[in-house]
């Protein structure tokens, strides 16, 4: 039987879905081919957004190459332009002051709320329900205007450079995401009244995309998607960078394997994220806010690898480097690539209608995956 | 005229008060483009950064249902604008264009953020951008930004409603009678 499944024979039915379609949550195309309304295969097609990321980073010098990967995942631009940051630190050996190790912390887990309360929004859009995401996004344009004041953008924030942050936080910093916090802890619960506990979404979430704890290590995938299949791999416990070492919070972990596994993980983490925040919100150190650097950063020969916890899973980021001003290869390790990569192995044997719910719980970012 | 000076918000024609009602004179073509612009369906299009400023346009805090925006399409086949949010590269190109095609007549075309309007963050140094996406398809309004605020985008909805009162898109100038 399990020959069968995966092979194309005659009868069968392959669909296009994508580039062009709201539920891909950008360019994706995927090849389905189904027995009747049963998927055999889903096969990805990539590269209708390759920008060639990693080919410009070789001509950006190592100040400048950290712009561009705010447009990766740009849901966490500011967690992708921490790794980027961190990397170069690495490879110099900058000492980062204390306060901008706390202010990338807090924009961070800001930024994760914001891109966990997007996927929620559009999540529920894809399964056919549209309140949820003026809900979510009335909480998200809270999270962009404090972003705005003190990085000056909204989505792309460049905020971080080598050696500390860009420009000091804004004096009505704290007071904002005090005000944004005590307002989002009475959000969470609506959201379970208005989502989790409804019976329709559940019965659409639970035991479907089925991803055993074997496969979810096999396929390389991190984050939310692997902690709902109970694998441990939050980078921020298990290599912590920046203050998370200091922080109290759990690691998140749900072993139901399912959609609804993986739904329920990212709503936990937007809680400890908000308890991550509350620690560190009063506790800002006063001081520096960017290390004293050379204005021509140079790397020594070598090679250089950093991760971090991006809001979809584990972002490396790899620099090789030939003593030069620019790098002489850049590559990311995205946790987007790796989190699709598994689709095919859930999707398989499952109903063609259930396939919105899997790519929903996987928080596909393609920009992220073709880079 | 420009743009600008003319008034947009009106009906286009005059009412002649006469004893137990009145006549309204104008011009067909006129109502037709009033009409039109009042209700335009954009095309759910979004392929990477400028997506999600749009949709936060769509979210209620800017809302451009206000302005007549509110019905998304996913099917190109039921939409009157594209709005190019996002990069457009070599292998999305033809795609674009068959979306383009698609689209039922008239059609208008928005091009959000700078990577829509020349390649913008990605116009050196890269081998599969294309720089701009009015080489594929002609475009009526562009959105500068990486990526444009809210207001910029309601601003360039606006500034289409405008043109097509006025008769100005691409479209329209190619279809006009001598």
């Amino acid at each position: 039987m399990f020959e069968e499944i995966g092979t194309t024979t005659e009868g069968d039915l392959i669909i296009n879905v994508g580039p062009q379609h709201p539920a891909t949550h950008g360019v994706l195309h995927l090849v389905i081919t189904l027995n009747g309304e049963t998927i055999k295969k889903v096969e990805p097609h990539l590269g209708y957004i390759h920008r060639s990321i990693e080919k410009m980073c070789e001509s950006l010098t190592y100040r400048q190459f950290i712009y561009v990967t705010s447009r990766m995942d740009y849901l966490s631009a500011h967690i992708n332009n921490h790794a980027c940051a961190l990397c170069v630190e690495k490879g110099l050996q900058i000492e980062v002051p204390p306060r901008a190790l706390v202010i990338r912390v807090i924009m961070d887990e800001l930024t994760r709320i914001a891109s966990h309360e997007l996927w929620w929004g559009a999540m529920a859009m894809d399964l056919g329900a549209f309140t949820p995401f003026f809900h979510a996004f009335r909480e998200r344009e809270s999270i962009n205007e404090i972003m705005e004041e003190t990085c000056g953008a909204r989505l792309t924030m460049n905020y971080n450079v080598p050696g500390g942050v860009m420009a000091d936080l804004h004096k009505e910093f704290p007071k904002r995401v005090k005000a944004f916090i005590t307002l989002y802890k009475s959000k969470i619960s609506e959201y379970a009244e208005l989502v989790t506990g409804n019976i329709i979404f559940q019965n659409r979430m639970k035991m479907v995309g089925h991803l055993s704890v074997g496969d979810a290590i096999s396929y390389g995938c991190s984050g939310p998607t692997a902690r709902g299949s109970g694998v441990s791999c939050d980078i921020r416990k298990l290599y912590p960078y920046a203050v998370y070492d200091k922080v109290e919070f759990d690691e998140v972990l749900e072993t139901g394997c399912d959609s609804f596994s993986r739904y329920i993980v990212r709503i936990r983490e937007m809680q400890q994220s908000v308890r991550i925040i509350e620690q560190l919100i009063d506790n800002i150190p006063d001081g520096e806010f960017q290390a004293k650097t050379k204005a021509v950063l140079k790397l020594p020969k070598g090679e250089f690898y950093t991760r971090v916890e991006t809001a979809r899973g584990e972002l490396g980021v790899f620099i090789v480097s030939e003593g030069g001003t620019t790098p002489y290869r850049i590559k990311f390790r995205s946790p987007g690539f790796s989190n699709l990569s598994a689709l095919d192995k859930m999707a398989r044997g499952s109903k063609l209608g259930d396939l919105v719910a899997m790519m929903g719980t996987l928080d596909l970012v393609i920009p992220d995956i073709d880079r | 005229m420009p743009v600008s000076d003319k008034k947009t918000t009106e009906f286009p024609g005059q009412v002649h008060e006469t004893p137990g009602g009145g006549i309204v004179l104008s011009i067909l073509d006129d109502v037709i483009n009033w009409a039109r612009s009042n209700s335009l369906w954009p095309l759910t299009f979004a392929t990477s950064c400028c997506g999600i400023e749009y949709m936060a346009v769509a979210g209620a805090k800017y809302d451009f249902s206000r302005f007549g925006f509110e019905v998304a399409r996913a099917s190109p086949r039921q939409a009157d604008v594209i709005i190019i949010a996002g990069t457009i590269v070599n292998k999305m190109g033809p795609v674009l264009k068959r979306l383009y095609d698609q689209m039922a007549d008239p059609k208008y075309v928005i091009a959000m953020g700078a990577c829509a309007i020349s390649g913008g963050p990605f116009f050196y140094n890269t081998y599969s951008v294309v720089k701009g996406a009015d080489h594929i398809i002609p475009v009526d309004v562009y959105i500068p930004g990486c990526p444009p605020r809210p207001e910029a985008l309601l601003h360039a909805l606006i500034s289409l409603q405008k043109k097509i009162k006025n008769g100005l898109t691409r479209e329209q100038i190619k279809d006009a009678k001598p």
